[in-house]
């Protein structure tokens, strides 16, 4: 490598930095737009993290077909009950998978399904009650083969 | 119409009070939307399954909205209180118009 004066150091400096920068906006553009969904289902509050538990293997070999559970910690009485649980994907081609909705009469909040993910990223579920408040958690699933054709 | 398979698992009798377990599967491709055909290229066109309902005596007890992220042959598991005998009906509804359902007895004792 030839010598730099300082001068030169920092311009490359600089723009090494600006691309730095410019590396970091595309970057963040990439969101698939769940926070979005999100945000459209509490309408705009913040939910609260905890009530509510993801299970997902830590590592799904499979993308076609990784299995999910939720479970919601709420009495499931007639004043007292979750109302509806939505899983996004933020890594995936489209954020929305599905929404639960629960009733009282099903006694408990727990229910599984299969689901797609295109690579590894994180499962966000997000749960309304009944009195209106929201709970959310979300779980990291490393994905082996992705799922989503192509 | 694409054929679709549902098949439900679900306890013939229960106690009043006893929470039971619902066990559902169909047979889908679900087809994302988002594959092309290798051999012509083309966008292989959204095919999925995007709701299912379960009713009890006809009251609605638990619904899916689903999208094309959940897995070929859709399956899901949920709970129920058993309070009084009657009868479960499951429905899924696909993009093209497609319904398919199956019923299932439950003799609360």
């Amino acid at each position: 490598m030839t010598k730099l004066t300082r001068r030169q150091f920092v311009i490359v400096g600089g723009s090494a930095l600006g691309v730095a920068a410019f590396g970091f906006g595309p970057a963040q553009a990439k969101s698939n737009g769940y926070e979005e969904y999100i945000s459209k289902f509490t309408g705009g509050k913040t939910p609260v993290e905890g009530k509510l538990t993801l299970d997902m293997p830590e590592i799904a070999e499979n993308g076609n077909t990784v299995p999910l559970t939720i479970v919601v910690d709420s009495p499931m009485t007639k004043d007292n009950y979750v109302k509806q649980v939505m899983i996004v994907a933020d890594g995936n081609p489209s954020p929305t998978v599905g929404t639960f909705h629960f009733t009282p009469s099903l006694g408990k909040a727990d229910a599984s399904t299969r689901i797609r993910l295109a690579k590894t990223q994180n499962v966000h579920a997000i749960a309304e009650m009944s009195d209106g408040s929201f709970y959310s958690t979300k779980r990291e699933v490393k994905v082996t083969i992705g799922g989503c054709g192509g | 119409m694409a054929s679709a398979k549902p098949r439900v698992k679900v306890p013939k009798t229960a106690k009043k009070g006893d929470v039971i377990e619902v066990k559902t599967l169909i047979s889908h491709k679900m087809e994302t939307g988002l594959r092309k055909d290798k051999a012509t290229g083309k966008e292989i066109p959204r095919m999925i399954i995007n709701k299912f309902v379960a009713t009890f005596n006809g009251q609605p007890v638990f619904e899916v909205d689903m999208e094309p992220s959940i897995s070929a042959n859709p399956y899901f598991k949920f709970n129920f209180k058993a309070e009084e005998s009657g009868e479960f009906e499951f429905t899924w509804t696909d993009d093209e118009g497609g319904v398919y359902t199956a019923k299932k007895e439950l003799t609360v004792s």
